[in-house]
């Protein structure tokens, strides 16, 4: 273990890659069964039974779908401007899957004698004892949050139809709006942590200090924001089904449409992780069991809570939604920026 | 291992900024440039300076690009008819070369090559890089700073009363 390859041991390679492939893995399946978990579900809260014939209680659905969505025929309007269709259901998946580079998922984990954190981006300092990590990890998660807008705008462009531009238009709108609120609520939690970077976030949160009990506002705020930013109900009008068929996926086929529906459930878990890790005390919990295991119980309490509202919540006229966004939201925001910069300048000092 | 890694972003970043100006369809122009702003931030991340590289997705790619997606989808220009001249072609190559010209002269010649400032790596290290930009413009900064929002201001203010004729 003490062969260095650039300056680093085998083991910080050995640690690097397994983190990588055991969260990459872990987060896929999760996409994978959040899909049945949704259909089960909104289905016991409407008194039905959900998905049932596959497996036990439908238990194989998942696999099922994704094996039928892959030998499904592939189709590209002719009219459609080929290059941007084919990759936007790539840009729509990959800032889904990599926001989860900066997120902590546990403490650090002692193998072999060599301490890793459970953060993809982030090593632990062998001499010091101390972890470093990425020094904007909030600001990497907003740039890679606004960078799913493009997967949705393309789509919506490229498939040359009046119900996918018009998802796509909404979106972006949708997005650009929402963004600004949800960025102003974040804003808060890191005057209070004095830090950018989610580890020193997380540290602060230590013993039930939760960002939640501090900025309920924020919270609450950055939620529904999220909410809209990932095209959820009560905000999924991009996509809604009623008036724009399937809004700007609707010329989409194959496995390029199961693209898009894994980047809304990985979206759907990212923000569900942001939250826990800005909000929730992101790992902590009390000691009887491991970090990661609080961390996943709290994404999944959050992921059971966007299938709850979307089970209970009808969907928001268009202007309501921009309403909400602009005239309700980012004054909201702005009012608690102002309280906490009073707060941390002249009670808590 | 590091001179490895900037050339082949170097690479993508020279050739989707030579697509910008190529591509026929505006849509792709547009997408190369949010390309080359992601060459961009990763040169910003090389050069320890990860809150600018932030910073330059979400404001270059994350918004302004988006909204020049926005004004092309709903302009509904399709593919670009207009021919270009050979004048402009030749123009344009003269004018770039004599700027890469100039600027490799001063960077062989002038006396900026070699000069250290007071942010060193080690302290960008210890203090963080957010901390000290922070310091900076709320220091040193603070009237451009300041100008630069009311100038903001000023432009929000236009903008609504542009879009909006009866207030």
């Amino acid at each position: 273990m003490d062969t260095l390859i650039l300056g680093l041991p085998v083991a910080y390679y050995i640690a690097m890659v397994a983190k990588v492939l055991v969260a990459f893995v872990f987060v896929l399946l999760t996409v994978a069964y959040a899909t049945y978990a949704e259909r089960k579900i909104i289905g016991h809260m409407q008194v039905r039974l959900g998905p049932m014939r596959t497996g036990w209680h439908g238990l194989l659905q998942p696999i099922a779908d994704g094996v039928k969505l892959f030998f499904k025929e592939e189709i590209v309007p002719s009219q459609a401007s080929k290059f941007a269709f084919l990759i936007a259901p790539l840009v729509a998946l990959i800032p889904a899957f990599i926001s989860f580079a900066v997120i902590p998922f546990g403490d650090t984990v002692t193998i072999g004698g060599y301490t890793v954190p459970l953060q993809i981006a982030a090593y632990y300092d062998q001499a010091g004892k101390q972890v470093f990590d990425v020094n904007v990890g909030v600001l990497y998660i907003l740039a890679m949050a606004s960078l799913g807008v493009y997967g949705i705008v393309l789509a919506g462009w490229a498939s040359n139809s009046k119900y996918s531009l018009l998802g796509g238009l909404r979106s972006a709108a949708q997005m650009i709006s929402y963004e600004l609120a949800a960025g102003l609520a974040i804003i808060s939690v890191f005057m209070l942590s004095e830090s950018l970077s989610l580890h020193k976030i997380v540290a602060d949160q230590a013993g039930g200090a939760w960002y939640a009990f501090k900025q309920p506002l924020a919270f609450v705020i950055f939620f529904i924001c999220s909410l809209a930013e990932i095209n959820r109900t009560p905000f999924d009008l991009p996509e809604a089904e009623t008036e724009l068929v399937s809004g700007f996926c609707t010329e989409y086929s194959s496995m390029k449409y199961a693209m898009f529906f894994m980047a809304e459930y990985a979206n759907m878990i990212t923000v569900c992780a942001v939250t826990t890790t800005l909000f929730l005390g992101g790992w902590h919990g009390p000691a009887f069991l491991p970090g990661w295991f609080w961390f996943i119980a709290k994404v999944y309490f959050l992921i059971f809570l966007c299938m709850w509202i979307r089970a209970t919540y009808p969907r928001y006229r268009y202007d309501q939604l921009m309403r909400l966004g602009w005239k309700v939201f980012l004054p909201l925001t702005l009012v608690n920026v102002m309280a906490t910069g009073l707060w941390v300048m002249f009670i808590s000092k | 291992m590091e001179s490895i890694f900037f050339l082949v972003v170097a690479a993508v970043a020279v050739i989707s900024s030579i697509l910008v100006v190529t591509c026929k369809n505006p849509i792709n122009s547009a997408l190369s440039l949010v390309m080359t702003f992601f060459c961009l931030a990763t040169f910003y991340v090389m050069l320890d300076a990860p809150f600018m590289a932030a910073t330059q997705v979400i404001v270059y790619a994350g918004a302004i690009m988006v909204l020049i997606i926005f004004v092309i989808m709903l302009l509904n220009v399709r593919v670009e008819t207009v021919k270009r001249g050979t004048h402009a072609v030749v123009a344009g190559s003269a004018i770039g070369l004599f700027v890469l010209f100039q600027t490799v002269w001063f960077l062989m010649k002038g006396s900026m090559t070699g000069k250290v400032g007071d942010m060193t790596k080690e302290q960008i290290v210890s203090v963080g890089h957010v901390e000290l930009i922070g310091k900076a413009l709320f220091t040193d900064f603070l009237l451009p700073f300041e100008v630069t929002s009311v100038l903001l201001l000023a432009a929000i203010v236009g903008a609504v009363i542009l879009a909006k004729k009866k207030i």
